[in-house]
């Protein structure tokens, strides 16, 4: 009976029209649309969190919020930046592009595609309803370490469960990729010709698939423990609430790592196209990346060094967090090799590809000091420790992901960007960025705590100060979403190269490209 | 076939069953959520949901077998399905590690800490004294009474038999598709879906014994816990794969499948191999040692 369908009647280069063309799409570039908007939205959503925990701690005293409240907003901040903002960007960009880079006409399993997405909004309903709720949001920071996260009212069983869910979704999106990356590419298209985007999203989404069910697990132990009588966590019973440190953090550090793997991929493909020069050191740089991968898995519990673990523990934890700085230090040298004697321009990706280098730098270095244990009971749960994840996560992943827009958006649009309008963007983004998270450090040294809401006098002058950088970082996200709006909606066309120094399959497609491509694979040289 | 290949890669068209599959795990888990809260309807929810997650798979799995059949997937579509499937069984066995994991850590550090050894003898002394480092445990504060433990060498062993046994048997109905012979094919697959519902028969009269005779719950403290959450979700993957071969079963009897393209059988005997090779770790690491 459907035999008669089997004509090549599925490859309509027109989308369906109307909003179901949106729900039911299989197509690469639709769901990777999805996965951006989604992101920007929770940007902003999580965004606002971070202006209320700002605008609380402008002055010591208690003034604006209750203490559970910003209690409920550092953790949901926390959660919606990681699993709503910065990991569904990455996955929309690795939608949209990898398939383009590599010759292929879609992503390896188009429906499985479409879930991964469709499963975020579900997964953001259950988590972000925990605000309405009885007891309010969870409110033991992102970690959920137990005791304290036992207590979370009616919100504790919505949290595990949306975590099961946005889990279940980055698992069967990183199969996908993987998928994808090691069965569509073009002939000719061999490993170590993939453009450097396409090899960090490979490595990441092995991490992925190798941490998401370990977390699965972690949040399942915590549902027993708080409804079916387990004592995993529990003493009294011979469990131990240190082990769900052990086991949230075997996931957590490669999670970080997801949070950057793609974010190097984009600056690697970013600064050789305004260096006008190929990349220096390709190899060295998926080497590199997949060494920082395989350290991520044996490094967890510098994250707990002052918990109490063995002096054995702490030294080997301490020495194999040393080691990752030595593949980072390759990255950061081939990208600045990369610039050496090029023609460098310095459009508007250029620039946050340029403040990523520098500023991500600084935010792995003060991780340098953190890997010290010795050092790190000083720096443990202070905001040393909030100053150096927000430099690595906002001018590192975020900027990255922004640099990716304003590189990528012309080829999506067909329409240049309003590079005056980037450049005034991307000033007052890294001068606010750096007056709301640097003072951060002299706080963190002179021992002002993480996730509280009132602080001693002395703190005064650099919160008030760190408060301003928020507001003018947040609001100047607001410049962000327009030129966005404005790019989709019209500007100079873009040419098929789009920059000049451009290289790569993606940039032989129209600007835009049409609804499928590579429907014949190309050949690659 | 070959290279050119590449050229006929089934993209399919828009599809409803993702989002039908969204709003079903959606459903579910309210229902779970409210349920456990006590807020009421949880429990209708939570059905309801769960017959949507049922009809959803009913659905998209139909619409892939159909489109199999209709010779649209090609060998490199095959390819997809061949990593797709591998990854997902590594994805699953790195679950089984978190709970492994907390097993290790709870008997190699967290009962012995208790116990006073290394820098903790205050920890012992001035919180639980009478506490001495044994296995299996409940804890020191006798968590759930006393209890007794699961022997190794009842029916875990013949259970560990059975497992071993149709992982053979599927091996053999492999063979069967191969040669084209489907008599060996049905007879190999009917096996061992029966000794997977034996297993699965086994394993509830063992947890009703623990419960009602051996006292031994969920509530036995880490040995109870660990004990009940492995082999727990150890029964309900093999819930899943027993499902999975007689998917397989009906499939076959309807005619389905060639020796060159049947992958949606080894799929399922790949995650049946997968729970067999769990069970022998639960049954080594839970049951013996």
């Amino acid at each position: 009976m459907s035999t008669d369908a089997i004509a090549h009647d599925d490859h309509h280069d027109e989308p369906a029209k109307g909003l179901m063309r949106w729900v039911t799409t299989t197509n690469h570039k639709d769901i990777g649309t999805l996965y951006l908007l989604f992101s920007l939205l929770m940007f902003f959503v999580g965004g606002a969190m971070a202006l209320v925990i700002r605008a609380e701690l402008f002055q010591p005293g208690l003034q604006l919020v209750d203490p559970h409240f910003f209690n409920q907003m550092t953790t949901m901040h926390a959660l919606v930046m990681i699993f709503g903002a910065v990991m569904p960007a990455f996955v929309g960009l690795a939608n949209w592009l990898i398939p383009m880079m590599i010759g292929a006409p879609d992503m390896a399993l188009p429906r499985l595609n479409n879930w991964s997405f469709w499963i975020m909004p579900f997964a953001f309903t259950l988590l972000l309803a925990t605000l309405f709720m009885d007891g309010g949001a969870p409110a033991s920071g992102w970690t959920i370490y137990p005791p304290l996260s036992l207590q979370t009212g009616d919100a504790f069983p919505f949290l595990i469960f949306a975590i099961h869910f946005m889990g279940i979704s980055s698992v069967m999106g990183s199969i996908n990729i993987i998928a994808t990356i090691l069965n569509m590419r073009a002939p000719g298209m061999s490993l170590m010709k993939m453009p450097l985007f396409v090899w960090t999203w490979l490595i990441t989404a092995y991490l992925l698939i190798a941490v998401m069910p370990v977390l699965a697990g972690a949040v399942t132990m915590l549902l027993t423990d708080k409804f079916f009588a387990t004592s995993f966590f529990n003493a009294a019973g011979g469990g131990d609430p240190v082990m769900f440190q052990h086991i949230f953090w075997f996931f957590g550090h490669p999670e970080v790592y997801i949070l950057i793997l793609p974010a190097f991929g984009i600056i690697s493909q970013i600064i050789p196209t305004f260096s006008r020069k190929p990349l220096f050191g390709y190899a060295s740089m998926v080497y590199a990346t997949a060494s920082i991968a395989f350290l991520s898995f044996i490094v967890w519990a510098h994250h707990m060094f002052t918990v109490g673990m063995p002096l054995a523990g702490e030294l080997f934890f301490m020495y194999a967090t040393s080691l990752i700085a030595v593949p980072t230090g390759v990255k950061v040298f081939n990208w600045v090799a990369t610039m050496w004697k090029g023609a460098i321009t310095f459009e508007t990706p250029m620039l946050f590809a340029l403040a990523f280098v520098v500023l991500f730098t600084i935010g792995g270095f003060s991780g340098l000091m953190l890997a010290m244990a010795p050092a790190d009971f000083q720096y443990h749960d202070t905001y040393f420790v909030v100053a150096h994840f927000h430099y690595v996560l906002v001018p590192g992943a975020i900027f990255a992901i922004m640099a990716a827009v304003y590189y990528w958006l012309p080829k999506w649009t067909g329409h240049m960007i309003d590079e005056s309008l980037g450049r005034k963007h991307f000033w007052l983004s890294v001068i606010g960025v750096n007056i709301l998270f640097f003072p951060q450090h002299f706080l963190g040294l002179a021992g002002m705590p993480r996730r509280i809401p009132d602080y001693a006098l002395q703190f005064a002058e650099f919160n008030a100060l760190s408060s301003i950088g928020a507001f003018i970082f947040g609001l100047s996200q607001l410049m962000f979403l327009w030129i966005v709006i404005k790019t989709i909606r019209g500007g100079q066309q873009a040419s098929d190269q789009v920059w000049e120094g451009a290289k790569g399959l993606e940039w032989t497609l129209p600007s835009p490209p049409p609804y499928h491509t590579f429907e014949t694979a190309p050949e690659i040289k | 076939m070959s290279s050119t290949s590449h050229d006929g890669y089934y993209v399919p068209h828009g599809s409803y069953w993702p989002i039908t599959a969204s709003v079903a795990v959606f459903v579910t888990m309210l229902g779970a959520a409210n349920w456990l809260n006590g807020s009421g309807g949880g429990s209708t929810l939570f059905v309801i949901g769960l017959i949507l997650v049922v009809f959803m798979m009913f659905g998209w799995f139909g619409t892939v077998v159909k489109e199999s059949l209709a010779g649209r997937y090609n060998a490199q579509v095959d390819r997809s399905f061949r990593w797709s499937m591998s990854w997902f069984i590594f994805s699953e066995v790195m679950f089984f590690a978190a709970f492994f994991g907390a097993l290790y850590y709870a008997r190699t550090f967290s009962i012995p800490w208790l116990g006073g050894e290394g820098s903790n003898a205050m920890t012992n002394a001035v919180l639980w004294p009478a506490f001495e480092t044994v296995w299996p445990t409940n804890g020191p504060a006798d968590l759930g009474g006393a209890y007794q433990i699961m022997g190794t060498w009842g029916l875990p062993a013949i259970n560990t038999l059975i497992l071993l046994t149709s992982g053979v048997t599927i091996t053999w109905a492999h063979w069967g598709l191969q040669k084209n012979d489907r008599k060996q094919l049905i007879r190999g697959l009917a096996a061992t879906v029966l000794l997977g519902f034996t297993f699965l028969c086994v394993q509830a009269y063992e947890y009703s014994h623990a419960y009602h005779a051996l006292n031994l719950t969920l509530g036995s403290g880490i040995y109870g816990s660990t004990f009940f959450m492995l082999t727990g979700f150890h029964g309900f993957h093999v819930t899943i794969g027993a499902i999975m071969l007689t998917v397989m079963l009906v499939r076959s009897v309807r005619g389905h499948f060639t020796p060159e393209h049947h992958f949606a059988f080894e799929a399922a005997s790949w995650y049946w191999h997968f729970v067999d090779v769990v069970w022998l770790g639960l049954f080594i690491f839970v049951y013996w040692f």
